[in-house]
C-alpha cells in the first residue's frame, strides 16, 4: 500500500513534467467540445440544444484520452530500465500498477472539470443537485480507470511507447459508436446491436441523466457493471501478464 | 545466516530464442569478498546478473544468493541485494533528490528518514549542486551515480553491479571503485561484471573469466596475470613491406595488429631480458623496427593467452577497450 502511494506520488509528477501530454490533455477537452458544440452541432438533431446532449461524450472522448496515456507510462516503465529496478527492490507489479491508475484517475478529473467549465461556457444548463454533480463525478471516474485499466494492459504488450500510444488510439473510436454523440436510431441497423450495448452506452446515458435529468434505470447499473468488469479483467489479465513476462 | 559462499551458481544455462547464451556457468563467491566476472560483450555477463538478481529464469542450473534459492525464494533474495545495470534505472522527469526519496521509500524508510538518506546520498555521491535539476539533464556519469546511490538506500548483503564503469569519465570510474572499497568496506559483498582487466586487477578478489557463456578461467588477479603476461609490447614498424614482413614470421603469437600505424603488439613480462629477446627474433637486422613501448596488458591479451583466439563481439582497436582512453563530459 505504502509502495503503491510512493508510485503514485511518482507517477502523477511524471504526468504532471510530462509537458506535451499534459498540454494536449487540456487542450483537447477546449478543443472537442468547441468542434463539436459550434462546428457540428447546428447539422445534428438530437431533439435538445446539441450542447445538453453533447456533454457526456466529450467528458468520456476525453476521459478515454488521458486515460490512455497510462499505456504509453506503463510502456515507458516496462522498457525503461525502472522495471528492473522496481523489481529488483521487490515492488510488486499491482503496486505499480495502482500508482499509474491513480494518476491517471487524477489527470481524468482535471480534464473532466475543463469540460464542464468550457461546456457551460457555450450554453450548457445542467438541472444536477449535489449529489448529481458527485454521482457524475463518481461515474467518469469509474469509467477512467477501466480505460486507464484496459489501457496498462495495451501498454504492457506493446514494444514500444509509440505502438502503445496507437493500441489506445483504437479506444478512442469507442465512444462515437454510442450514444454519446448522435442517439443510437440515427445509425445504420447493423449498428445498432452493437452501438446499444457497448459499455460507453449505458455510461454515456447515465452521465446524462445524472446531468440533465431524466431516469438512469438500468443504464446505471449495466455502466458500472461494465466498469468494475473491465477494471477487474485487465488488472487480472495484466497481472497473469506481468508474470509470465517479467515475474 | 552466515554462510561462506554469498553467491552459487551451478551449470546456469540460458538460452534466447535458439541462441544459447550461457552453457553452463558455474562460479562461487565468498562473503564480504568482491567477484569480477570478466568477458567481452555477448559472453553472458549481463544475464549472469539478471539471474542472480532474480529477473530472469535460467533454463538450466541453479543459483543461490544470500543463501536463498534465485528462483523458489525469490522475495528472500531480493530483500537482500541491490542492482545496478548498465542502463541507468532512474526518471528523467524527476529530480535527482526525488528520485532518491522515492527508492528510499520503496525500501520501506519513513518519509523524514527517506530525505535525510537522500541527503546523505546526494553528498556522497557528488551530486548536491544537481540534486534539484532533472535528471534528464545530467551527464551520463551523474546518472550512473545517482543509479549507484539509488541501489544504497540501505545497505544489501550483496550489490551487483553490471559494468558500473563501461563508458564513464574518469572522475565517475574513480567514484565508482572508491564505493566498492568502501562497500566492501562495510562488509556489503560486490559483485561486478567488466570488460576491463586493469578494473578486475584493481577491485576484485576473486576473476571468473567468460566467453561465449563459458567460464573460462578463474582464480585472483594474481593467479590470472600468471598465466597471461600482464604487459605488452607494442612494436612500430618501418614501411609497409617490413609490417607485412614480421606479421608473417610473428603469426599466432601477436596480441594485436593495427596495419594502419603499423603497429604489433606482442606478450612481455617487461623486463630487459625479454624484451631484448623479442626485440632480436623480431627483427635480428635491425632495419624493421622504428619505436617500441610497453603497455598495460588488455582483455585481448587476456583471451588470446587463454583461448588462442581473440575474444568474441571484441574489436581488435585497443582503445575500446582501455578505459582511461574514452570519456564522456561530467
Amino acid at each position: 500500500m505504502s509502495d503503491a502511494l510512493t508510485l503514485a506520488g511518482r507517477a502523477v509528477r511524471l504526468s504532471r513534467r510530462q509537458l506535451d501530454a499534459l498540454l494536449m490533455a487540456l487542450v483537447l477537452p477546449v478543443l472537442l467540445m468547441i468542434l463539436f458544440v459550434e462546428l457540428f452541432g447546428g447539422a445534428i438533431q438530437t431533439g435538445t440544444r446539441y450542447v445538453t446532449y453533447v456533454v457526456p461524450g466529450v467528458l468520456l472522448l476525453c476521459a478515454s484520452y488521458s486515460s490512455g496515456l497510462t499505456a504509453v507510462s506503463i510502456c515507458q516503465d516496462m522498457t525503461g530500465g525502472i522495471i528492473d529496478r522496481l523489481r529488483s527492490m521487490d515492488v510488486p507489479a499491482r503496486a505499480m500498477f495502482a500508482g499509474h491508475l491513480v494518476a491517471s484517475a487524477a489527470r481524468n478529473m482535471v480534464s473532466a472539470a475543463l469540460v464542464i467549465a468550457v461546456a457551460l461556457l457555450l450554453g450548457f444548463h445542467p438541472h444536477a443537485g449535489l449529489l448529481d454533480w458527485l454521482g457524475a463525478a463518481g461515474v467518469v471516474l469509474a469509467f477512467a480507470i477501466a480505460i486507464s485499466a484496459v489501457s496498462a494492459l495495451l501498454g504492457l504488450f506493446a514494444s514500444s511507447a509509440e505502438a502503445a500510444n496507437g493500441y489506445t488510439f483504437l479506444i478512442m473510436f469507442l465512444p462515437y459508436a454510442s450514444s454519446a454523440f448522435v442517439p443510437v436510431r440515427t445509425m445504420p441497423a447493423w449498428l445498432h446491436g452493437f452501438a446499444a450495448h457497448q459499455p460507453i452506452t449505458p455510461i454515456a446515458e447515465t452521465l446524462r441523466a445524472l446531468l440533465v435529468g431524466g431516469a438512469a434505470g438500468a443504464n446505471a447499473w449495466i455502466g458500472l457493471a461494465w466498469c468494475a468488469g473491465l477494471t477487474a479483467g485487465s488488472l487480472a489479465a495484466a497481472g497473469f501478464a506481468f508474470a509470465r513476462r517479467a515475474g | 545466516m552466515t554462510n561462506e559462499w554469498t553467491v552459487e551458481a551451478a551449470a546456469l544455462e540460458k538460452s534466447y530464442g535458439s541462441t544459447p547464451v550461457l552453457r553452463g556457468v558455474a562460479f562461487a563467491m565468498k562473503a564480504g569478498s568482491v567477484l569480477a566476472l570478466l568477458g567481452p560483450n555477448g559472453a553472458g555477463k549481463t544475464t549472469t546478473v539478471r539471474i542472480l538478481a532474480t529477473l530472469d529464469r535460467p533454463d538450466g542450473g541453479e543459483a543461490r544468493v544470500a543463501g536463498f534459492d534465485v528462483m523458489t525464494e525469490r522475495e528472500e533474495v531480493r530483500r537482500r541485494i541491490s542492482l545496478t545495470g548498465q542502463s541507468a534505472a532512474v526518471d528523467e522527469l524527476q529530480t535527482g533528490a526525488e528520485n532518491l526519496r522515492m527508492a528510499a521509500r520503496l525500501r520501506g524508510l519513513t518519509r523524514n528518514g527517506a530525505r535525510r538518506r537522500a541527503a546523505e546520498l546526494l553528498e556522497r555521491f557528488e551530486l548536491v549542486e544537481a540534486a534539484e535539476r532533472r535528471v534528464g539533464t545530467y551527464s551520463g556519469g551523474m546518472r550512473r551515480r545517482l543509479d549507484l546511490a539509488m541501489g544504497l538506500v540501505t545497505q544489501p548483503e550483496v550489490m551487483f553491479l553490471d559494468e558500473p564503469t563501461t563508458g564513464l569519465d574518469p572522475r565517475s570510474r574513480q567514484t565508482m571503485w572508491e564505493v566498492v572499497g568502501e562497500l566492501v568496506g562495510l562488509g556489503v559483498s560486490v559483485f561486478l561484471t567488466t570488460q576491463y582487466l586493469e578494473e578486475a586487477d584493481r577491485l576484485a578478489d576473486h576473476v571468473v573469466v567468460v566467453d561465449h557463456g563459458r567460464v573460462i578461467a578463474e582464480g585472483t588477479p594474481a593467479e590470472l596475470k600468471r598465466r597471461v603476461a600482464d604487459q605488452r609490447l607494442v612494436l612500430e614498424l618501418a614501411d609497409e613491406t617490413a609490417f607485412e614482413h614480421a606479421c608473417g614470421s610473428l603469426d599466432g603469437r601477436l596480441v594485436h595488429a593495427d596495419p594502419g600505424r603499423r603497429e604489433l603488439s606482442l606478450a612481455t613480462d617487461g623486463t630487459a631480458d625479454h624484451v631484448r629477446e623479442l626485440l632480436d627474433q623480431v627483427d635480428p637486422d635491425r632495419t624493421l623496427l622504428t619505436r617500441f613501448a610497453i603497455e598495460a596488458a588488455t582483455l585481448d591479451d587476456v583471451f588470446l593467452a587463454l583461448t588462442g583466439s581473440a575474444p568474441s563481439g571484441l574489436t581488435t582497436n585497443r582503445e575500446a577497450l582501455t578505459p582511461t582512453e574514452e570519456t564522456i563530459d561530467v
